[in-house]
């Protein structure tokens, strides 16, 4: 264990600084978060605004792989063209991917930016984890 | 013959992993520009890049090639030699349908091998170190020995699956995702590795695989047709010997045509029958989900009724890439760990704390890793069939336990399981699931007939002592030496 304590503490600076949020599959493979509070950031934020932005995520993802009327006849459309059509239109999936990241930028910047905080895109890690990123070591 | 040349472009992807992106650990006294890269220049998985990134296929693309020259061909020669007879004795429809068959076999074919089959990127440093310590944390730490192999359970909707983690790309699989060895990649919903398209089937290429083998059904069955009565219209006229000396091309097409239906239009149902029932190659074989089991085991991912489950692998929503193949890499962004064998450890990671968070994550493997690394049969099995087996087959390696956990490291003999299994298709091809204590001995010939027949690389043979992708290489290895 000697030999690897300077490379543990790096690795525990390194991991301070970033809290990840893991997925949730008990719905599936649908894109979900976990809603769990995590203790890192119990001195930053409260649970309910944390909540709040992973629930709001979720449902986001939820409506992007939404299976339904509107996404059955894109699914038609595109089968149809030979999906050329996607040269000149977004799936609706993409759609959805700009909303998320527009919420996350408004997010930063009126909630967690100021605490010292910053959310990453999941869609940066592949859709694995939603990172906090501390940014200002205050303590 | 294949065997040599596998070594070297093994090393040569190796090299060229550590070639410009390890940046000197020292300030310069004056910035050397570097040109940005692209990240698909710095993939960590085995596939190749075309068209700067646009276009992602397997490392073996023999077959691939393989079957378009036989599309082009057969359907070369059945527009050249039996279009102009039948256009003018029957109707001119039949080129102009076999035109539009034709355009769109090869138009899914190229959808379904050049895209991102649904690729997760691995786990940066700091995802993987969270998550190793997290492990640690629930296991207690371990000292010296290797830690139990890492799985999670969740229950989705009613059943209880075991999530995996994976040690080459540091994450915990989502369910129904696999690691393909052939590609080194964890891929969601995967269905199996197809050399046929050069590429992995999973959750993005799907329907393209499925519309393309469909097409493919009916262009085959149409060709077929139209030789025979084409060849049958001459004979009424001139016998059947003259018919064939001013058609010897029909001969060809009927032969192709003939092998083909039966292992593609076996293979067409076998995969209406998966997405009817919204299960994968990979569940179907193992027999996740199938009441053998237990009574109470039903596949938590179907919709419930067929015309849902169809819609929704073939007209769902289309998620997109999660590996941003033409994006630029980011100096300052932690870069995911390079491929984890002994030789590459220590390149083309981006600074020196990624570097210490990484290295503490691979110290274990290094020892096995060296050792398994030398056998010459890494990356061959998923390529084009090698001089010692017929046609179309592969001695697919051992699979995956099914819904087991690493613990045992037993795995049963899967040749009862396969032989029996009605869904399997057809008469043309068989396989053989090489359990591996029967590796070592001589696969013998496979009676794979059809030059279109179908194989399987299923994953995930987990044994806990070593890397699950390369000891499945070095298995494979061994039945490619047996083999020649």
């Amino acid at each position: 264990m000697a030999t690897h304590s300077l490379q543990d503490m790096r690795q525990q600076a390194a991991i301070a600084a970033k809290v990840f949020i893991q997925r949730d599959y008990t719905n599936g493979t649908v894109c979900q978060f976990q809603t769990k509070f995590p203790s890192e950031l119990e001195t930053r934020i409260d649970k309910q605004q944390f909540e709040e932005t992973v629930r709001t995520l979720n449902n986001l993802y939820a409506e992007a792989e939404k299976l339904g009327g509107s996404s059955y006849l894109e699914g038609c459309l595109a089968c149809l063209t030979a999906y050329t059509i996607f040269l000149c239109m977004e799936t609706h999936y993409e759609k959805v991917l700009k909303k998320i990241a527009k919420f996350i930028q408004e997010q930063n910047d009126k909630i967690y930016a100021p605490r010292g905080l910053l959310l990453t895109d999941p869609i940066e890690r592949g859709l694995r984890v939603v990172s906090f990123r501390k940014q200002c070591d205050s303590h | 013959m294949l065997q040599l040349g596998v070594a070297e472009p093994m090393r040569e992807c190796e090299y060229s992993q550590i070639s410009t992106r390890s940046s000197t650990p020292m300030e310069t006294p004056y910035k050397k520009r570097t040109p940005k890269k692209r990240k698909w220049q710095a993939f960590p998985g085995r596939n190749k890049f075309y068209c700067n990134g646009r276009i992602m296929m397997a490392r073996q693309t023999g077959v691939f090639y393989l079957t378009l020259v036989l599309i082009l061909i057969t359907s070369g020669l059945f527009f050249t030699f039996d279009c102009p007879f039948l256009s003018v004795q029957l109707t001119p429809a039949i080129p102009v349908i076999g035109g539009v068959l034709f355009v769109f076999v090869l138009g899914t074919l190229f959808r379904t091998s050049f895209s991102d089959p649904g690729v997760l990127p691995r786990a940066t440093p700091d995802e993987a170190a969270d998550l190793e310590r997290q492990i640690d944390v629930a296991n207690g730490s371990s000292s010296g020995y290797r830690p139990p192999p890492r799985t999670k359970e969740v229950v989705i909707n009613g059943q209880t699956v075991k999530l995996k983690y994976c040690f080459t790309c540091k994450i915990f699989r989502p369910p129904r995702a696999s690691h393909c060895s052939l590609c080194d990649n964890c891929v969601e919903r995967f269905d199996h590795h197809c050399p046929w398209v050069g590429n992995c089937v999973g959750k993005r290429n799907y329907r393209f695989f499925y519309m393309f083998i469909l097409s493919l059904s009916f262009l085959t069955i149409f060709i077929f047709a139209f030789v025979i009565t084409h060849v049958i219209l001459r004979s009424h006229r001139q016998g059947f010997l003259n018919a064939l000396k001013d058609t010897p091309a029909s001969v060809l097409e009927v032969v192709v045509c003939f092998f083909s239906v039966w292992s593609i239009v076996g293979l067409s149902g076998f995969h209406t029958y998966l997405i009817s029932s919204n299960q994968t190659t990979n569940e179907d074989i193992k027999g996740s989900w199938s009441s053998k089991r237990g009574k109470d085991n039903y596949n938590p991912y179907s919709h419930g009724n067929i015309f849902t489950n169809c819609c929704a692998a073939l007209c769902g929503p289309l998620p997109p890439s999660l590996i941003d193949r033409r994006g630029f890499v980011q100096s300052d962004t932690p870069q995911p760990t390079p491929p984890t064998n002994g030789i590459t450890m220590y390149g083309s990671t981006q600074s020196q704390s990624h570097m210490a968070a990484a290295t503490p994550l691979m110290q274990s493997e290094p020892v096995i890793l060296t050792d398994e690394a030398s056998l010459p049969g890494r990356t061959l099995l998923g390529g084009p069939c090698s001089g010692a087996l017929p046609l179309g087959g592969q001695p697919t390696p051992p699979t995956s336990t099914p819904n087991l956990s690493c613990d045992n490291g037993m795995l049963p003999t899967r040749n009862d399981h396969s032989e029996a299994h009605h869904h399997h298709h057809t008469d043309g091809v068989h396989h053989h699931f090489l359990t591996p204590e029967e590796a070592p001995s001589p696969p013998g010939m496979l009676p794979c007939g059809s030059p279109l027949g179908h194989s399987h690389t299923l994953q995930g043979f987990y044994n806990p002592a070593s890397q699950d992708s390369l000891h499945e290489d070095s298995v494979r290895g061994l039945v490619k030496l047996s083999s020649v």
